[in-house]
């Protein structure tokens, strides 16, 4: 009884959707049903899906798919054959794994920059006010790992400034740094401008001078196998354009 | 027992088949992309021999961690009757079912710096766990132990109770009971359960990443080397995940072995 109670339910789901898929399909007067792939660094995770609900009502019929995550892996799976339109990197070199295999079909154009932040516990209670405190062996550190953009940016900055920083983790990316601060249980991390702002108050950012050396380029391309090149085209021309522009300075983020 | 006599259904042997190819060819695929002329080059990295001895170390540690906590707990839950048992079990498995990385967040709350246990570590002894190799082996544990109970208790429940009623007629305590004749009676279904332990222990990435952070040669164990090589050198995380296969399966194998069957 059980068995075909647990059959049923999983073969209803399956009735409905066929039923849903031929019905729709039937009908050719409605607006065309298309999806946009868009892959993005996680940085962007909060604009882009405001950006891709105005591109969703200025194109009716028209689904923005967002595949938000580490800019290399995501690198990685387009090389690997990913559906994707559009990939909006949080670094040149990212950009650059899929430039080099040949996947890109449109020059990158870079449509933001991020600047990093030395992100405190609201509280600050190893009282840190510059790059130089982050040197001090006592103080707890944690950075991004130097394979993901943001570690990158931070060891750049910290070879510029001629410290050295022991740092207790080397995070897999800029959401684990913020999370170990804002726990309490680091002293400091290096994070991007955007993510103290999207993290709510709940770290204290502090600039530092030498974050002038590291700012991180965002580059964005249309993807060579696009299954929706033109659809690709306007929403690369929607971020990169003042509407774009607009929302992602809102967010912290630097005009090119 | 004999095989009942019949043809051979295919409903079954189909899919069991196709459930076979589902589990091996991922890992045949893992061999043929592995690019074996540079193999050696990428070993002698230190790296990967820190991050291997880590894995290692912390996963047997683990898996002692768990054999002293979670052996007693098993034979509570198979031997005692006390109010609210089937709730205890209900949730000495929820780390089974529980996404890792939600484990790693809950250590951090309780055993962090700031947290409520670790709070008062910090200021009473000066003891921190996260970032610490103390650490990735509590993350292991938490997240291995019940496999440990689960088969622990398995086996005590299967387990003959009469030789432990005999010998407790004979006068032995019933902490002699368990020590002589209990813990002998289950010893496979323990060594089962601490080789089911250490590999969960071995393969743990959320927890550890999450509670211990990732810093080559303190707290970097293997998948965590694995999963940020694959970040920007893809060759170098399949050798990783190579070495951490053939080692796992040499390990198993020679613990059935020896164990087991």
């Amino acid at each position: 009884m059980k068995l075909r109670l647990a059959a049923l339910a999983l073969a209803l789901p399956l009735a409905l959707t066929a039923c849903g898929g031929g019905s729709s399909s039937g009908k050719s007067s409605a607006p065309s049903k298309k999806t946009l792939n868009v892959f993005a660094a996680a940085s962007l995770t909060e604009t882009f899906q405001q950006l891709g609900k105005t591109f969703e009502a200025s194109h009716p019929g028209v689904t923005v798919k967002f595949n938000f995550g580490g800019s290399s892996a995501l690198a990685q799976q387009i090389t690997q054959g990913a559906p994707a339109d559009v990939f909006a990197a949080a670094s040149p070199a990212t950009m650059k794994t899929v430039t080099d295999a040949g996947d890109a079909a449109t020059t990158p154009a870079t449509f933001v920059k991020n600047e990093l932040e030395i992100a405190v516990p609201p509280s600050n209670p190893a009282k840190i006010t510059g790059l130089k405190d982050l040197a001090n062996t006592k103080y707890k550190v944690v950075l991004c790992a130097a394979q993901v953009p943001c570690g990158a940016a931070a060891t750049k900055a910290l070879t510029g400034a001629n410290l050295k920083v022991t740092p207790v983790s080397l995070e897999q990316d800029v959401k684990g740094v913020l999370t170990k601060v804002e726990l309490g249980e680091a002293d400091a991390g290096l994070v991007y401008k955007t993510d103290v702002n999207s993290a709510d108050g709940r770290v204290k950012g502090i600039d530092f001078p030498e974050a002038a050396t590291a700012i991180n380029a965002y580059p964005i391309a249309v993807l060579k196998d696009a299954p929706q090149p033109g659809l690709a085209k306007e929403f690369t021309a929607l971020v990169t354009g003042p509407q774009g522009l607009q929302v992602l300075t809102a967010a912290g983020f630097e005009a090119p | 027992m004999r095989a009942p006599q019949g043809r051979v259904p295919w409903a079954l042997t189909i899919p069991a088949v196709a459930g076979l190819a589902f589990l091996v060819l991922p890992l045949a695929g893992l061999l043929i992309r592995t690019p074996w002329s540079s193999i050696g080059p990428r070993l002698a990295g230190t790296q990967v021999g820190d991050a291997l001895r880590l894995s290692l170390i912390s996963a047997t540690l683990a898996t002692g961690l768990c054999l002293v906590l979670g052996v007693p707990l098993a034979w509570m839950l198979a031997r005692l009757s006390f109010p609210g048992r089937r709730l205890v079990r209900a949730l000495v498995t929820v780390p089974l079912v529980l996404p890792p990385v939600v484990g790693g967040v809950a250590l951090l709350l309780v055993l962090g710096r700031k947290g409520l246990v670790g709070q008062w570590l910090d200021s009473a002894f000066g003891i921190t766990l996260p970032f610490t190799t103390s650490g990735v082996v509590l993350a292991e544990a938490f997240v291995a132990m019940p496999f440990l109970v689960i088969s622990v208790e398995g086996a005590l429940r299967a387990a003959d109770q009469r030789y432990e009623e005999a010998a407790a007629t004979l006068g032995a305590s019933r902490l002699t009971v368990f020590r002589r004749v209990t813990l002998p009676q289950v010893a496979p279904g323990v060594m089962a359960g601490a080789i089911l332990c250490w590999a969960r222990a071995l393969g743990e990435f959320g927890a550890t990443i999450t509670f211990a952070g990732n810093f080559p040669g303190r707290t970097q164990t293997m998948p965590l080397a694995v999963y940020l090589a694959l970040e920007n050198d893809p060759d170098a995380a399949i050798v990783l995940s190579v070495v951490l296969l053939v080692v796992s399966i040499a390990v198993l194998a020679l613990l059935r072995d020896r164990w087991v069957s």
